[in-house]
């Protein structure tokens, strides 16, 4: 599996990438796998504000629920409509098409603090 | 298909129609006699709004059918009295039949919870007795009955912390778990309205003391251990975290639905917990196979005690009385006085026993977990080199490489006749495969299950496909489980 070398990493597995001052949030293919076959995804409201390390919403899988933690501080924008009827997509291109949601970033530079590709490869590798 | 195997429990095989597929119009289970005062129209009486209306499609079956119907499907069923039941953490002991003896004495099994307390000596001794004994047992100074099972006690717990320190001045804003607590103890956190802050296991899967000592703080208002906790490991160093804890004024909840394996050995009141609930219905041995009804005692050191949920028993010139007056009591957290019956058969399992009797059982769980664990240990990796107690963790690493999870072993089981043990708990085992076969087994029994559980290692490495599709020899071949979560079908519809 290819991690994107333009998005961010974090050790709670979410990724975040930037365009201007918004980020879009993801799990990562690693959590997807761990957590197996997503039936439900749980996720912000827009307009609310979410905070570095706080969840802001939950991924429920056959064999667990599990936290999602924002990697990074700001207000939610956007949501992705498509996961509520289709789960599965987190499955198929977490790194893509079944990202989470839009966050207008609070602090853009704060994003540098999070793992590169190669750091969080070497860390689930470890 | 695969060949037969050793142990295979009979099946009634024909399959089973739902009751509204028995139903046929104008059949009923009952006779009413002829009416006779005059018919009033409810609507009339009541008012239309307060008129339900009939039921469509309500199965219309005679009493013959309903009680074969249910019958047939109860010989489906799996459970203690068919064989071992080695579901880890749910501690799925026999139940002996001395206890449901002793429920069913009429005056015990008729009592009702409104008749007059001179009426309710017996009823109310065997509380006072049963919270006389499992005090001793928890080494703790005090004990509510209250709770209707493990949950509802760790909440009454926690509410009881709260009030506690309330009455500090200061209720504190965070609850600490271990990353390998039971999924109740940051639920009861937050719904007793504190955040939850979760510790990292070290490499033997306990808390590790330097991690707790650099989160505990005066926002810290209690710690929620299981102990032994989730690994089925005994954490070793528990008298250090709790004085960790108390210098900073946080208290000690311990979940006790590990507690079979310490009760006559050790006793959670000394070893620095403050409160604990424990699941009579695992470790006094009373039946949940069908959810319960369960009982969640909680005891309390007497710091605590003021705040325990009321009325409480009380003798007054040799009469057991409820006592209301209870000014700081977080106040009622069950109606009436609990799950009685349960309570009843736990007495009957403690006085049934004896002390030594309840430390025999005790011993004898964890050798049959040692056993079961020293049998598998080359077949399958086991999760953390330290001693296991009532339990075993093992993790599915090596089936993994063929591509079987522990899903999948536990469906292949299912084919050898025996209940699955705990999958893919505790989350912090990759693949967990959680075995707790407890004292009630003889060990022909342990021995079949171990012999299943390692034709199946060698399954997995012969032909991983075959258990990947795992069960063959059942009613119901494997169900998709993903679609069912994902698109469920929650309503039968002709």
């Amino acid at each position: 599996m290819t991690y994107p070398e333009n998005y961010r990493y974090t050790k709670e597995h979410e990724w975040v990438s930037v365009e201007g001052d918004t980020g879009t949030v993801g799990i990562t293919f690693h959590a997807q796998s761990e957590l197996g076959d997503i039936v439900y995804v749980d996720l912000p409201k827009v307009g609310s504000v979410v905070e570095t390390g706080q969840s802001f919403g939950s991924v429920e899988s056959v064999k667990a629920v599990s936290d999602i933690y924002s990697p990074v501080s700001g207000e939610v924008v956007e949501i992705n409509t498509l996961l509520a009827d289709g789960p599965e997509k987190l499955n198929e291109d977490p790194h893509g098409a079944a990202w989470l949601v839009k966050i207008k970033l609070a602090d853009p530079a704060q994003v540098s603090t999070l793992l590169d590709a190669a750091a969080y490869q070497a860390y689930i590798a470890g | 298909m695969p060949k037969p195997l050793g142990k295979i429990r009979p099946h009634f095989t024909q399959n089973e129609q739902l009751l509204f597929e028995l139903s046929r119009p104008g059949k009923t289970g009952y006779q009413l006699p002829e009416l006779d005062v005059p018919d009033v129209d409810a609507a009339e009486a009541l008012g239309a709004g307060n008129v339900r209306e009939a039921i469509e499609d309500f199965p219309e079956v005679s009493e013959v059918e309903v009680i074969r119907h249910f019958t047939r499907l109860s010989t489906w069923n799996y459970g203690i009295d068919l064989g071992l039941f080695p579901l880890g953490s749910c501690t799925m002991k026999y139940n002996p039949r001395i206890n449901e003896a002793v429920a069913r004495i009429a005056g015990l099994a008729w009592a009702h919870p409104y008749q007059p307390e001179s009426l309710s000596q017996g009823a109310m001794e065997i509380m006072a007795v049963l919270e006389h004994h499992l005090g001793d047992i928890f080494g703790m100074d005090e004990v509510t009955l209250q709770p209707a099972a493990g949950a509802h006690g760790e909440y009454t717990g926690i509410m009881l912390v709260r009030a506690y320190l309330e009455s500090q001045g200061n209720p504190r804003k965070k609850v600490l778990c271990p990353d390998s607590a039971h999924g109740t103890n940051p639920a009861t956190a937050m719904i007793a309205g504190y955040q939850v802050e979760t510790l990292k296991s070290n490499g033997q899967g306990m808390i590790d003391p330097a991690v707790l000592a650099a989160a505990v703080n005066e926002d810290v208002a209690a710690m929620m251990i299981t102990n032994p906790n989730t690994v089925g490991v005994f954490e070793e160093n528990i008298v250090q975290i709790a004085g960790i804890l108390h210098a900073k004024g946080a208290q000690v909840y311990m979940d006790g639905a590990n507690l079979n394996a310490l009760v006559g050995v050790a006793r959670p009141g000394d070893f620095g917990v403050d409160v604990l609930h424990s699941n009579l219905h695992k470790t006094f041995s009373t039946p949940h196979g069908g959810g319960g009804p369960g009982a969640g005692a909680v005891g309390v050191k007497s710091h605590l005690a003021p705040f325990l949920p009321g009325p409480r028993l009380k003798k007054t010139d040799g009469q057991w009385t409820w006592n209301h007056d209870l000014p700081q009591s977080i106040g009622r957290v069950r109606a009436y006085y609990g799950n009685f019956g349960v309570l009843v058969r736990a007495l009957a399992y403690i006085m049934a026993h004896g002390g030594p009797g309840l430390k025999t059982a005790t011993i004898d769980a964890l050798l049959n977990a040692n056993y079961i664990r020293a049998r598998l240990k080359d077949y399958f990796q086991i999760a953390y080199d330290a001693p296991s107690m009532h339990e075993c963790v093992f993790e599915d690493t090596k089936q993994e490489k063929q591509g079987a999870r522990t899903g999948d072993i536990a469906k292949r089981l299912i084919d050898y006749g025996f209940h699955p043990y705990t999958v893919s708990f505790p989350m912090i085992v990759h693949g967990a495969m959680m075995i707790e076969p407890t004292e009630t087994e003889p060990k022909a029994e342990l021995d079949a299950f171990c012999d299943a559980m390692i034709a199946i290692a060698k399954e997995v490495e012969a032909e991983p496909e075959m258990v990947k599709h795992a069960p063959h020899l059942t009613r119901t071949s494997r169900v998709d489980e993903v679609s069912a979560a994902r698109k469920p079908v929650v309503r039968w519809k002709p």
